[in-house]
């Protein structure tokens, strides 16, 4: 059994952040939360000392351990040494390869979609980000059909690995829908997903770290200026 | 296809070379398909809608697309032979990361290696030497990165050794010189039959390398 004080370093706009938060939730663990105060313009020396190799949240620190780093990691860290809680990995091994294929897919192809877009110059760039975008959004509704079973959730009839990892961007992709005038998730398009999310947005487990909406938009608005007045890689967020 | 274990892959690819190993250090029969990239066949394209990129393993006909949820596939289902995977949390943890660090960045930064010239190129040797020397310190004084025993981060990383010949030579540069500690670990993988039967042949590599720079137009 795990012991030792539990801390999460992150930010509160950070959708990778708050998967390492909702899977302790999940496994019923407190834990301390460390606002990293500028992320874009001045990390801090508890962040540059425990993530010295990519200086980015979040960062897990578990008792004498040393820090953990890259969300969907820390994650399967807390699913395997709190094992006695809710499972968050699936337990068959090919039902993991695919939640954990689903999940690379979304850190690797489609959030880059989704950041170009956010700083897409002009009508083309636009629309050709966009059309990624929703190109993704469509694969995840068939992965949905799939995985789900029938059930809730990704993860069947609780919460699992691949809600976590897709749930932590609907903040992000509300204010993409705003800002653009598009519905990406909606009853329409993407039944399975739009049902999906308001039932992920108000578990237990996600409602208190999810961001509120409004917020992150405004926020938004000032990481994307600054993205632009900085000359900074879309990498950098 | 049905049964059985099926690995469509292409012979210089190191994504595909990890699948290899995974699969003969569990001693695990499979039916090899090498695929033609320039012209990708049906079966490549029905199995990875997604990517159509290899590897990918195919089991009791369902398949299975990147390298590293394949060799963690392998691992799980093959969970009493040669674990690739310690069994504590906290070192688990840690071998996912590096192989993750391997994943971002060894292949981009081998590649600028042979894309560049002149001082573009000079940068990329300097990003790639400095990866490898992070990986260096991450090995420290062990056998392998697993430990005193082969194991994922191994498996991710030793397919790039069949490649440093050719980044080499195309970048005048020798990688032993910077990361002598490196080499040592990636020499000792060699002895092992299962990475000596699953890297392809230096020479051969780099003269794929030749093939793949003309098709890009560099010199």
């Amino acid at each position: 059994m795990a012991s030792g004080e539990v801390k999460v370093l992150g930010t509160w706009a950070s959708q990778f952040a708050m998967r390492p938060r909702i899977a302790l939730n999940i496994k019923s663990v407190d834990y301390e939360f460390i606002e990293e105060k500028n992320l874009l313009e001045e990390k801090s020396q508890l962040l540059l000392q425990s993530n010295p190799v990519h200086k980015k949240v979040p960062v897990l620190f578990h008792g004498d351990n040393k820090p953990i780093c890259e969300s969907l990691i820390i994650v399967q860290y807390i699913d395997e040494t709190w094992s006695s809680g809710p499972p968050i990995l699936p337990s068959d091994p090919y039902d993991r390869a695919t939640a954990r294929f689903w999940a690379a897919y979304l850190d690797d192809k489609w959030y880059p979609a989704v950041k170009s877009l956010g700083i897409a110059e002009g009508e083309e760039a636009k629309k050709t980000a966009m059309a990624q975008v929703e190109e993704g959004v469509a694969l995840m509704e068939e992965a949905f059909g799939k995985c789900s079973k029938g059930k809730g959730f990704f993860g069947g009839d609780e919460i699992g690995f691949l809600d976590i990892a897709f749930g932590s961007f609907l903040g992000w992709l509300r204010v993409v829908e705003k800002f653009n005038g598009a519905k990406l998730i909606d009853e329409a398009k993407t039944p399975g997903l739009a049902d999906w999310a308001e039932r992920f947005c108000s578990h237990a487990a996600v409602k208190d770290v999810m961001p509120d909406a409004d917020k992150l938009a405004e926020f938004a608005m000032i990481v994307v200026a600054k993205i632009k007045g900085l000359g900074l890689a879309a990498q950098s967020l | 296809m049905e049964g059985g274990v099926v690995l469509l892959d292409f012979w210089p690819s190191m994504f595909g070379m990890r699948v290899r190993i995974a699969l003969a250090e569990k001693e695990i029969k499979y039916e090899y398909i090498e695929q033609d990239l320039r012209n990708k066949s049906d079966l490549l394209l029905q199995m990875n809608p997604v990517h159509k990129k290899i590897p990918v393993l195919v089991h009791n006909g369902k398949p299975i697309c990147e390298s590293l949820v394949q060799v963690q596939y392998i691992d799980e289902v093959w969970k009493n032979q040669a674990p690739l995977l310690p069994a504590d949390p906290y070192k688990r943890a840690t071998a996912r990361f590096w192989a993750d660090f391997v994943d971002k960045k060894m292949y981009d930064s081998g590649s600028r290696v042979w894309k560049t010239k002149g001082e573009e190129q000079e940068a990329a040797k300097k990003e790639f030497i400095g990866n490898l020397k992070l990986l260096e310190g991450e090995l420290g004084d062990n056998l392998y990165f697993g430990g005193d025993g082969f194991g994922y981060v191994d498996v991710a990383l030793v397919p790039f050794y069949c490649w440093f010949y050719a980044y080499e030579q195309c970048g005048n540069f020798s990688i032993e010189a910077e990361c002598p500690k490196l080499i040592a670990w990636a020499k000792r993988c060699m002895q092992k039959e299962s990475v000596a039967k699953s890297l392809a042949d230096p020479e051969k590599v780099y003269g794929f390398l030749l093939q793949l720079k003309k098709a890009y137009g560099i010199e």
